[in-house]
């Protein structure tokens, strides 16, 4: 696999309780993480998730499919992503050192080129000539024609009206790599309307289209491949932290939306017990208002998009309305592997505001000279919160996921300036 | 017997082909709907499939999920789709009827307790779109006892070994997709369509209906041709679209709403 890896081989990674079996090697056959996990799309669909999760089976064997995402990562993303140590950002909350993998370095801007890159392979390896992806703030869907105009494949990508507004320098961006952006006026106009609609043209086009899904969400083996894809985070993270600190962190920090960046970070540490993990949900106006997009905190398993997972859904099973000053987290779903490790108590969840995460936003920018993603500002407040409850001879990895310059109309709308 | 399989009985006695309307519960409101579904018998209709408004209808077209939108609107839920259905029992014994939707509701009722209520309200069958029978073990293990009938859906795309899992669980009927797409496309390929249905009957007895695409008296005429009948959604859900543009809910308007179906009762029997 990737440099990195061979790097740490030879640590022994630390094992949760033994259970005669490792836990964390999901999921099964079925796509199951626990209960959650699974395929529910309609049967037209079933024929098309069989055979990606056969032809992933077979690649994800290959340590040429390997080599080749490796390359790419290195020399079109430009990986590894350092790992920075945010000093006067961790001087300020007096505890523990705050440490940023900087996702946002990527090419693209975000986390999401991962993802990209390895199922770009997928579809060319599958002979599909047309891509088709949902985007919510607008970071997958500007990685996705990315990939498709590297490669030269068709590409269309279905986004909320509602975000196409909100997002609008990355609509211009897919477009000049030769995107056709498909504005989703149906339902709430945001992310899970996109997805639907991505779904409908999948359903259509299922003999031509490799369906780009952008996050550890979807029918079975889309969490598992998506996963497999982002881990490149972890595990440099987990090399860097070795040759730079001589130790694992204490704790991780992720934003969680469909839960990509998180999983990505986190998956790689799952069996380094002494690890702490926090996956952060958008807590919009304040999980008791209602209003947020927190379905780990205050929703309940359903079945969503292809997997049954934590939902946010009212009393007669249907899907809320979401609410978070950041796109990309505005989703009432969140990956099945997420959920399941909140329920084995693997990981944590909680949610941090729109205000607190404004500030984060705001804090980074002035005290390290990094504009965050919003999204990756919401972890950031909360390593913040955390840092300030630990001392300082210990460490957090936060995962700076995407960096925030799609982000400066809403900000500074917020702030009253038109830019 | 179950009123399904007496209805499906009936049917190839007297040699004629089923005639399946599909509505959504509660568009434009509950009582329209019960006397939408009460008009869609005396237009001819076999059976009634329900749908079970969802927020997310992602294997529909832009019509059915308008539709839903408008049930929503007005507070129509699991609760109002059983309430109708036992209005509906109270005068009319004999004509099956489904429920179509899409599962995140029963998952917040809990399984059980749907069951239950359906099968107390006096529904005969059901189909969930994004339920496949490979994940559908624990469900029909409850609709069994119940003598509730599973529909599953097979598609132009289903691969061989998973016909026979599809045919193994089913019950009732098998929904054949005409095409690759949501509800409301446009069928391209009849023959097609026939060939499948033909190779479908090696693997089961029970009466294979084509959904999907099927918009006036020509398309049912010729998937009724190939098939043991036709579902009908969209053209119909479109028709029922309008006694919310004009707000009149009166006897005739009902009816001129659901002419379609009457037109293609007399077209399949002509
Ligand atoms: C920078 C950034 N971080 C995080 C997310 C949330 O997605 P996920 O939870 O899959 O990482 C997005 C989604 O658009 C994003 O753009």
């Amino acid at each position: 696999m990737s440099e990195i890896e061979t790097v740490v081989a030879g640590t022994v990674p630390a094992t949760i309780a033994s259970t005669g079996q490792d836990q964390f090697s999901g999921p099964d056959v079925h796509g199951h993480f626990g209960q959650y996990g699974g395929v529910f799309v309609g049967e037209t669909l079933m024929a098309a998730v069989e055979e990606l999760d056969q032809v992933y089976r077979k690649l994800s064997k290959d340590p040429a499919f390997w080599q080749a995402f490796d390359h790419d990562m290195k020399h079109y993303v430009g990986r590894p992503s350092p790992l920075y140590f945010a000093e006067r950002l961790s001087k300020k909350f007096g505890g523990a050192k705050i440490v940023l993998k900087r996702e946002d370095l990527n090419h693209t801007g975000a986390h999401k080129i991962n993802n990209t890159i390895g199922q770009a392979l997928l579809a060319k390896h599958m002979g599909k000539p047309r891509i088709i992806a949902e985007t919510g703030a607008g970071q997958h869907g500007v990685a996705s024609a990315t990939v498709a105009a590297r490669l030269g494949l068709e590409c269309h990508v279905y986004m909320g009206a509602e975000d196409v507004q909100r997002q609008s320098a990355n609509v211009y961006r897919m477009k000049l790599m030769g995107a056709n952006v498909i504005p989703v006026t149906s339902g709430s106009r945001t992310l899970k309307d996109a997805l639907n609609e991505a779904l409908r043209d999948w359903a259509t086009n299922v003999d031509n289209t490799y369906y780009i899904i952008g996050t550890v969400a979807g029918p079975h083996p889309y969490p598992m491949l998506v996963r497999d894809f982002q881990a490149i985070i972890g595990r440099e993270a987990r090399a860097q932290s070795l040759q730079e600190y001589g130790r694992l962190p204490d704790a991780l920090v992720a934003c969680v939306g469909g839960g990509s960046n998180a999983i990505g970070l986190f998956h790689p540490f799952l069996r380094d017990s002494e690890v702490a993990i926090y996956g952060v949900e958008a807590g919009g106006d304040g999980v008791e208002t209602g209003r947020h997009a927190a379905p780990l905190s205050a929703g309940k398993p359903g079945v969503l998009h292809g997997n049954r997972t934590y939902v946010m859904s009212d009393a007669n099973g249907q899907i809320m309305e979401t609410h978070s000053v950041s796109a990309g987290l505005d989703y009432p779903g969140v990956g099945p592997e997420h959920a399941w490790l909140k329920d084995i108590g693997r990981a944590n969840y909680v949610s941090v505001t729109d205000t607190e995460a404004l500030d984060a936003f705001r804090m980074l920018c002035r005290l390290e000279g990094i504009i965050p993603a919003l999204e990756s500002a919401h972890g950031l407040a909360y390593a913040c919160k955390l840092a300030a409850t630990m001392r300082p001879d210990q460490f957090i990895v936060v995962n700076l996921s995407g960096r925030g310059d799609k982000d400066i109309h809403t900000v500074a709308k917020i702030d009253g300036i038109t830019v | 017997m179950s009123r399904l399989k007496a209805s499906i009985a009936a049917l190839k006695a007297a040699n004629r082909k089923a005639l399946v309307p599909y509505i959504v519960a509660g568009d434009p409101d509950r009582d329209t709907t019960i006397a939408l579904m009460h008009q869609l018998v005396r237009d001819g209709s076999d059976v009634i499939e329900l749908g079970m408004p969802f927020s997310d209808p992602s294997s529909d077209g832009a019509i059915i999920q308008l539709g839903a939108e408008r049930a929503l609107r007005q507070g129509s839920g699991l609760n109002t789709v059983f309430d109708i259905v036992a209005e509906f029992r109270k005068t009319n014994a004999e004509t099956p009827i489904v429920l179509m939707g899409y599962l995140n509701p029963l998952e917040i009722m809990g399984y059980g307790t749907f069951v239950k209520r359906a099968a107390d309200a006096g529904v005969d069958g059901l189909l969930i779109v994004d339920l496949p029978v490979s994940e559908a073990q624990s469900l029909l293990a409850l609709t069994r006892p119940l003598d509730l009938d599973m529909i599953f859906l097979v598609a132009p795309t289903t691969t061989e070994s998973r016909l026979s899992s599809i045919c193994e669980n089913s019950s009732g009927y098998i929904y054949y997709v005409s095409l690759k797409g949501v509800t409301g496309a446009a069928i391209s390929d009849t023959g097609e369509i026939g060939k499948r249905v033909t190779a479908l009957r090696q693997r089961t007895d029970l009466p294979i209906i084509v959904g999907f695409g099927i918009k006036d008296t020509n398309s049912a005429k010729a998937m009724a041709a190939v098939s043991d009948g036709v579902i009908v959604g969209s053209a119909l859900v479109q028709k029922i679209g309008e006694l919310t543009d004009s707000g009149k809910r009166d006897e005739a308007s009902i009816a001129a709403s659901t002419k379609l179906i009457a037109d293609i009762r007399q077209a399949l029997d002509a």
